[in-house]
């Protein structure tokens, strides 16, 4: 069992749990993730590390309440615990000097390139921070990625804060003008992350993808994670999660994203009656 | 009985029938299939065998199990004493009683079979497991002298288990580490429920585990911690049995669409995550109507065999080869077919085509005919010309096979792999290219059977005691 030592509500469905795991947390490096299966019948779901504390051996979990699965970890309290976590898991991202970096967060993707920028902040690199989300309170983060870049871009769908519009959209400005970039990670919705690599691919600037596919063992047993980088078939959970988003079919990974929505409908509808 | 020993025994030619769940019933449900003999059934069937001076079925097992020993005591209704002759060499006999492949090994030896059916050796193992187990009359092995030497076993399925029973047994502090959160590799995540109940597996981990042994679930090795630096950490010799563990796909256009799984995905959504409770259990498993279920091994079947269950109205097994070259168990194969499955011979997959929603539809294939041996001696199967047909398909199981996950192996500086990437071995210690560092089961072989892995954990355990003990 991993006892939960910290929760916070980031918004009405966002939510923060700091989750005991000194293991975990003495290895693990930004861009990996873990596997959580709440209690026996649970099911097993990757989400990537937010954050960690080396000496306090912990880690941190940020994650939208979609399902099931993620509602029922919205609602564990400090002193509960969830029955399995697993990892570190994938490869973490590749962390140098490049030079100007852009690093975009897309809805709970914020918490998630949080400590992939810190990283790449630390490393030296020259950080311009792109964070959107629906609106004003869907946005996590902000603060600390403002603590670790250089210039920070705040967009929302609504225009309830920063600029209104889509993450894309200050990218393209700085494409169009010229400035030169030397690398765009991104993370966040698949759709977002699509758009990112249509936006920087006329540029030639490298942009790396965090992807989320359906993942069961996440050892690289099922091949469920399987995506198509290159034309050639990778998998997610131990190939990546991070690929060169200009060779990744984020058509044949939305796709894939659908398989158990149907599934999922029936699952939430048993704790939400 | 004792009169009877003297003289020369009689064959009898036909074994004690075993009973089992009919089809029609069966195929509704996940409970297992054969149900066991009785006691009275155990012990007549027992009593076929000739108790041989040189017994042959023995030299067939790759754990050495004594069975004329084990099975005399069934005979005589000694059922716990049984028990205990076989637990000496396998701790593991509830499984190998059900899924070893027994027609091969110890009964292909037996020489009653030579006139009739050779003794139910695999039913009787069972029978004395279950026995013991459901009478809670199993007993622990006498606590041997510890020793300060401790040793890490990575992989909780036939082959860790076996090593680690052995070496604890032996004294030695062992440490079990699986990656997933349920101890038994293949047995719980693999092998489907009705061939192998999932009780039955924990029953027999428990046992290991109250031998002694430290289980660590949640652990992969290679990112959690590495072998060097288990070796660093007081772990004097490592046991690598993380099995074969990759997916193995065909490499045909539409495999990437919704409706096709590895067989790895499918059996593991069923067996490790219980989705075939769904939604009691919150993982999902795609109901389908009619499945098609590419290859001819064991995990094709089970596949196949979970599938009917799962309630397709019509489950295809299609296979590039002739029945007579399957891979799978005789047994297996007869079962499938009484379940209904459809077979779909000299039949090789070319195209997987799917719906503007990117499901399945249908898949091409192309008719095969036979031709000259290959290199494992069975007629290469080869394309007839123009032959191009559809068979309409909501879901595709490949099941053709694993290949070796190169997790640990890339964490391991030094390990030597062959061209698959399966870890190089010597045959009769299991040692590594690291000292200290065995490996066994299927990341060594590449997909075989429970038993053989257990063998090569039966091997590297004694090998270890060796190698720890100074004596190498």
């Amino acid at each position: 069992m991993f006892k939960v030592i910290e929760r916070q509500k980031l918004a009405s469905t966002i939510t923060l749990l700091k989750l005991r795991s000194p293991e975990i947390a003495k290895k693990v490096r930004p861009g990996q993730f873990v596997i959580i299966r709440l209690h026996e019948e649970g099911e097993r779901i990757p989400l990537t590390v937010n954050d960690f504390d080396r000496e306090g051996g912990s880690i941190t979990i940020v994650f939208q309440e979609v399902g099931k699965t993620t509602k029922l970890l919205g609602r564990l309290n400090v002193g509960d615990a969830v029955a399995d976590l697993v990892g570190p898991l994938g490869r973490h991202t590749e962390i140098e000097k490049f030079g100007k970096v852009i690093c975009i967060g897309g809805g709970v993707g914020t918490a998630v390139i949080y400590p992939v920028t810190r990283a790449l902040y630390q490393a030296g690199n020259e950080v311009t921070g792109i964070v959107g989300a629906r609106s004003k309170d869907l946005l996590t983060f902000v603060k600390e990625m403002e603590a670790v870049t250089q210039r920070l871009i705040v967009t929302t769908d609504d225009g309830s804060m920063g600029r209104h519009g889509l993450v894309t959209d200050p990218l393209k400005e700085m494409l169009q003008g010229g400035e030169k970039i030397d690398r765009v990670i991104a993370i966040g919705p698949a759709v977002m992350m699509k758009f990112v690599c249509k936006t920087t691919e006329p540029y030639k600037v490298k942009t790396i993808v965090s992807l989320n596919p359906i993942m069961l063992d996440a050892t690289g047993m099922c091949g469920v994670c399987r995506v198509l980088v290159d034309g050639e078939t990778k998998f997610g959970c131990v190939d990546g999660p991070e690929f060169d988003g200009h060779k990744v079919d984020f058509d044949l990974l939305i796709n894939r994203l659908q398989q158990y929505l149907a599934e999922e409908k029936i699952s939430l509808a048993a704790i939400e009656g | 009985m004792a009169a009877e020993g003297k003289e020369k025994k009689k064959i009898i030619p036909n074994r004690v029938h075993m009973a089992e769940q009919p089809a029609e019933d069966r195929i509704k449900n996940f409970r297992e299939v054969p149900l066991g003999y009785t006691e009275d059934e155990a012990s007549e069937e027992a009593r076929r065998c000739l108790q041989c001076k040189k017994p042959a079925c023995s030299t067939g097992c790759p754990v050495e199990i004594d069975i004329p020993a084990f099975i005399s005591l069934v005979a005589e209704k000694k059922f716990a004493e049984a028990a205990k002759k076989i637990k000496e060499t396998n701790s593991l006999p509830a499984v190998c009683g059900r899924v070893c492949p027994q027609e091969i090994q110890c009964e292909n030896k037996c020489v009653v079979g030579k006139k009739g059916e050779p003794v139910s050796i695999g039913r009787l193992e069972r029978f004395v497991a279950d026995w013991e187990r459901e009478k809670g009359k199993v007993e622990p092995p006498p606590k041997p002298k510890p020793k300060t030497k401790k040793v890490a076993v990575i992989g909780s399925g036939p082959a860790g288990l076996t090593v680690a029973s052995d070496l604890v047994k032996m004294g030695y502090g062992v440490t079990l580490f699986e990656a997933l959160h349920k101890t038994g590799g293949v047995l719980v995540y693999g092998i489907p429920e009705f061939r192998l109940p999932k009780d039955i597996v924990q029953a027999e981990v428990d046992f290991v585990e109250s031998l002694g042994v430290e289980i660590k679930t949640n652990a992969l090795i290679g990112t959690l911690h590495t072998v060097p630096e288990l070796m660093e950490n007081g772990y004097e010799a490592v046991f690598i049995g993380i099995g074969a563990g990759g997916p193995m796909f065909m490499n045909i256009p539409g495999e990437a669409l919704n409706g096709v799984y590895s067989a790895n995905e499918f059996l593991t959504r069923s067996n490790l995550m219980k989705a075939y409770l769904f939604p009691a259990y919150d993982t999902p498993i795609k109901k389908s109507k009619k499945v098609a279920v590419v290859g001819a091994g064991n995990v094709a079947m089970d596949s196949v065999r979970t599938a009917i269950r799962l309630g397709a109205d019509e489950v295809y097994l299609v296979y590039r080869r002739s029945e007579q070259e399957m891979p799978a168990r005789i047994e297996e194969i007869e079962r499938a077919k009484e379940e209904g499955a459809i077979f779909k011979l000299l039949t090789n997959p070319v195209r997987i085509i799917g719906n503007d929603k990117g499901w399945v539809t249908s898949m091409e294939c192309i008719r095969m005919e036979l031709g000259e041996p290959d290199d494992s001696g069975r007629r290469r199967p080869v394309p007839v010309k123009g032959s191009e047909f559809i068979i309409e398909v909501d879901s595709i199981i490949m099941a053709l096979g694993t290949n070796a996950n190169p997790l640990l192996p890339q964490s391991t500086p030094g390990l030597t792999l062959n061209k698959w990437g399966y870890i190089t071995t010597d045959e009769e210690t299991c040692a590594t290219s690291i000292k200290g560092v065995y490996a066994g089961g299927d990341i060594v072989t590449g997909s075989a059977t429970v038993i053989l892995a257990m063998g090569a954990g039966r091997k590297a355990a004694r090998a270890i005691d060796k190698y720890l003990s100074g004596n190498t």
